[in-house]
């Protein structure tokens, strides 16, 4: 052995070497003690067992690193004296020539360990393919006969049997007893599958337990039951008393139930839902056949009534064509009469229009209105001859001949006409014309008198009448008469 | 195995009726139909009706196997 003087710093750095690198990722299992938990967040604890004991560190997470959930909780929920196991790598702090490990997950002794079994053997077998569904077996809907593996005492077996004879009371059950727990218990379980394979007659399997902790289920998580399982050429359900964590048993089973109750109630079915089904098809299938007779007889007699003699046919068309006939005239006459109806009607009411009418009436207006005028006219002319009469009888009364009449003369100058109102006016000897009632007198004036007293007068004698010259004067004063 | 055709017979019968049902089988199918479907009626019933019941338990015996009644049911 050549002596070789190092430093401490290069034999720290060998050792550091040496023991990281053999020691990169351990398992370790111990108890906690000397726990502190500085300002830092990290933990210090060691972990030691009856005669050794480690230093440990457990960095809290990097922020914002991912953090596991159960990493956390354990992170928290430890204590002096637990017992754990620890995950991490060895490291030498070479400054102060200690070595520790670093921990990076922790967890409750016991059950992780057999955590981890179950994960590692549930992945090794999954990606084996145990698991896939392709190799599911299917569970019979009516078996003959169970086999039931599971311990012959306790709750489960008297469940399973309590349920199955509730539920249909003529299925058999073979029962291999087994331990369900304890070292033997996965040898026992593998072998009784084998003796259940070898058994004639048994349409499926029940591997049952009631429920337990991690540890007690272990023999349901055992590698040599799961082949066992998948060996298997019967259909296999699992059982274990377990609602929520699943075994490995579970996984390669055909069907897991998550009790053995459950497991009863999935293989056999209700004798009397069964019977309720069998009757009722049975009651359907009659009842077609009975309602497939009634139609057909039905169709026959529908299809005699229908095969009918041609001559009646005949008749029938015969029928048919008098009552069409019949009722077509019918129609026609009706709606010959509401034309006729309507024509009429259209009829008045152009003649009501109709420009003689108008005619007519005009005319019997213009008829009524000429004798209107005819009869104006009528009364404007008697009245214009009474008017005139009576103009005439009051010109006659002022009439210079009506005073003549009365005796009066009247004396004009021939050559004139002039008449002659005073004495004065007239010379002795002169001729004048004397106008009387009745003819006219040729005289010469004598004398004259040229008093305005009418001496004359007083001697006058007013006699009415005096012949002759009445004629002459008439003839001259012809006044048309009415 | 027999009991493992149950499930099967019972679903044979099943069609065999909605078949009759639908109304669209000829009279000679239908009456088939009906004999084959009371017949496998027939035999479903049988099957509910048939069997005790046995429990058992497995035991080996020089290592042998064999089938022994199981005393503890209730």
């Amino acid at each position: 052995m050549v002596e070789q003087i190092l430093t401490v710093t290069a034999l720290t750095e060998e050792i550091k070497d040496l023991l990281e690198g053999t020691f990169d990722l351990v398992w370790v299992e111990g108890e906690i003690s000397n726990l502190r938990r500085p300002a830092s967040g990290h933990t210090y604890f060691s972990l030691k067992d009856d005669r050794a004991q480690i230093r440990a560190v457990w960095f809290k997470p990097f922020p914002g690193a991912r953090v596991t959930l159960s990493a956390r909780r354990h992170a928290l929920e430890l204590e002096e004296g637990m017992s754990v196991v620890c995950r991490g790598r060895i490291s030498l702090y070479a400054s102060r020539g200690e070595y520790q490990i670093i921990v990076d997950s922790i967890e409750p002794r016991g059950i992780g360990a057999l955590q981890r079994a179950f994960e590692q053997l549930k992945a090794r077998l999954g990606a084996e393919g145990l698991f896939d569904d392709r190799h599911k077996k299917a569970i019979p809907f009516l078996p003959s006969r169970i086999g039931v593996i599971t311990s012959p005492t306790g709750a489960v077996i008297r469940d399973i049997l309590h349920v199955t004879k509730r539920r249909f009371a003529s299925v058999s059950l073979l029962i291999a007893p087994v331990r369900v727990q304890g070292v033997e218990a996965p040898l026992e379980i593998v072998q009784a599958i084998r003796d259940m394979t070898a058994m004639e007659n048994l349409d499926v399997l029940i591997l049952a337990r009631g429920g337990g902790s991690l540890e007690d289920l272990a023999s349901f998580n055992d590698e040599a039951v799961a082949r066992a399982i998948f060996a298997c050429p019967i259909p296999v359900i699992s059982a274990v008393g377990h609602e929520t964590d699943y075994t490995i048993a579970d996984f390669t089973a055909d069907l897991r139930a998550p009790t053995p109750s459950a497991a009863a109630e999935l293989v056999v079915p209700f004798r009397d839902d069964l019977i309720k089904t069998l009757f009722d098809l049975r009651r359907r299938l009659i009842r077609s056949q009975i309602h497939i007779s009634v139609m057909l007889s039905r169709q026959v007699t529908s299809l005699r009534e229908r095969l009918k003699d041609p001559r009646r046919l005949v008749e029938d068309y015969r029928l048919a064509l008098d009552d069409y006939g019949e009722r077509m005239r019918i129609r026609m006459r009706q709606q010959r009469a509401n034309c006729n109806d309507h024509l009429r009607h259209l009829h008045i009411r152009l003649t009501q229009a109709s420009p003689r009418t108008r005619h007519r009436q005009i005319r019997f207006t213009l008829e009524s209105l000429f004798k209107n005028m005819v009869a104006a006219m009528r009364q404007r002319i008697e009245d214009s001859r009474r008017i005139l009469m009576n103009d005439m009888s009051l010109l006659e009364s002022l009439s210079p001949l009506a005073v003549l009449r009365r005796g009066y003369s009247i004396t004009l100058r021939p050559q004139t006409g002039e008449v002659v109102r005073t004495a004065s006016n007239v010379r002795d000897g002169e001729e004048l014309m004397i106008l009387l009632a009745k003819g006219q007198l040729t005289a010469s004036v004598k004398s004259r008198l040229e008093d305005d007293t009418a001496a004359p007068f007083q001697n006058l004698h007013l006699g009415k009448k005096r012949d002759g010259e009445r004629d002459g004067i008439d003839s001259k004063l012809d006044l048309p008469k009415g | 195995m027999a009991k493992d055709k149950f499930e099967d017979t019972l679903n044979r019968l099943e069609e065999i009726v909605k078949k009759m049902e639908s109304g669209d089988l000829p009279l000679e199918d239908s009456l088939k139909a009906f004999e084959e479907g009371i017949k496998l009626s027939r035999i479903c019933a049988k099957k509910l009706d048939e069997s005790e019941r046995r429990v058992e338990v497995l035991l080996k015996q020089d290592g042998k196997l064999t089938a022994a009644p199981f005393s503890d049911e209730d």
